[in-house]
């Protein structure tokens, strides 16, 4: 099991990185009245077809030649599901793949979402060739980062492996994270 | 809130002294493995504190940090590999923060392997 949320996302993220997505959208959002922290990876890679759905939910499927387990996708789906919540996987060969899990955000099996900032980050500046969309919703408080939109901004030839620039992502995550649940220990 | 104006200005300051990094094939390689069996043992604040150190160390134009997928030696995960041209590759094993800093000040920047972190000091220090 991973000890955080945080670290299956980037996790499940990775295997949006592999199946060639140029973009991949992370929501994470905790409702305190539904309690419900819900986190969808969406990505415009690949897809899977029916099969491929199906086997990737089996601990003893993998794509990789390296071994013979594929724990990312059971891992995170139990987690959830351990809450009293709930796991699918929306997946079309060709268009992408969604993967969608909610936890009982009071549930006291809920691993803590932990450093989700430093996920984003881990995938942002280690995948410069990919976009990211990037929301964090608590109750009615949210806040997005797209690398669109951070392009955009820092025109053509910088890197977000810049030292100015890795920083100023990191800043931006934690605190409008912080600004956005308040510093929120339930999460 | 932090706002991505803010990027303007970065821009605007860093005008002029942006050269296209080249990857030159002097440069060390390290690379961080960081599929399911690397991240669930600790893998992503190993990344970061390399990642993180080159930068603060202005080594960026010696060493690229980068991550890779799963090698097959999951129990010896978080797993970083050292490629410096015309060396042999070095395997460090069941590194943490500290140990990858530790690499490194020692290997990337000193020039001697750690020996103690490496696979082959594992494996012979196996009592299975």
């Amino acid at each position: 099991m991973m000890p955080e949320i945080a670290l299956n996302i980037l996790d499940i993220a990775e295997n949006s990185v592999r199946a060639e997505a140029s973009l991949i959208e992370i929501t994470v959002s905790a409702q305190l009245q539904e309690d419900t922290l819900t986190v969808v990876i969406a990505d415009n890679g690949c897809g899977m077809t029916r099969e491929e759905k199906e086997s990737v939910l089996d601990p003893f499927y993998t794509t990789r030649t390296t071994r013979k387990v594929g724990l990312g996708v059971p891992f995170f789906k139990q987690a959830a599901e351990s809450t009293g919540g709930s796991f699918r996987i929306d997946s079309e060969k060709g268009k992408g793949t969604a993967v969608t899990a909610v936890f009982g955000l009071s549930h006291i099996d809920r691993m803590p979402l932990g450093d989700i900032s430093a996920s984003v980050y881990t995938l942002i500046a280690f995948h410069e060739e990919i976009d990211f969309r990037y929301t964090y919703i608590c109750g009615e408080k949210s806040f997005s980062l797209d690398t669109r939109e951070m392009r955009a901004m820092l025109g053509e030839g910088i890197s977000f492996s810049e030292p100015e620039v890795s920083a100023f992502i990191k800043e931006y995550l934690e605190e409008n994270k912080r600004e956005t649940d308040g510093g929120a220990d339930f999460i | 809130m932090k706002s991505l104006e803010e990027l303007h200005a970065i821009r605007k300051k860093m005008q002029g002294r942006v050269g296209v990094r080249a990857e030159n094939e002097n440069q060390i390689r390290v690379v961080v493995g960081m599929a399911t069996c690397g991240i669930a043992s600790g893998a992503r604040p190993v990344l970061t504190a390399l990642s993180d150190a080159v930068q603060e160390q202005n080594l960026s134009d010696k060493i690229n940090v980068t991550q890779t997928g799963c090698i097959g030696l999951c129990q010896y995960e978080p797993i970083v590999e050292v490629i410096e041209p015309g060396r042999e590759k070095v395997t460090y094993v069941k590194m943490t923060p500290e140990k990858a800093l530790e690499v490194l000040r020692i290997h990337l920047i000193g020039g001697q392997v750690v020996a103690k972190y490496t696979l082959s000091a594992a494996q012979g220090n196996r009592t299975d």
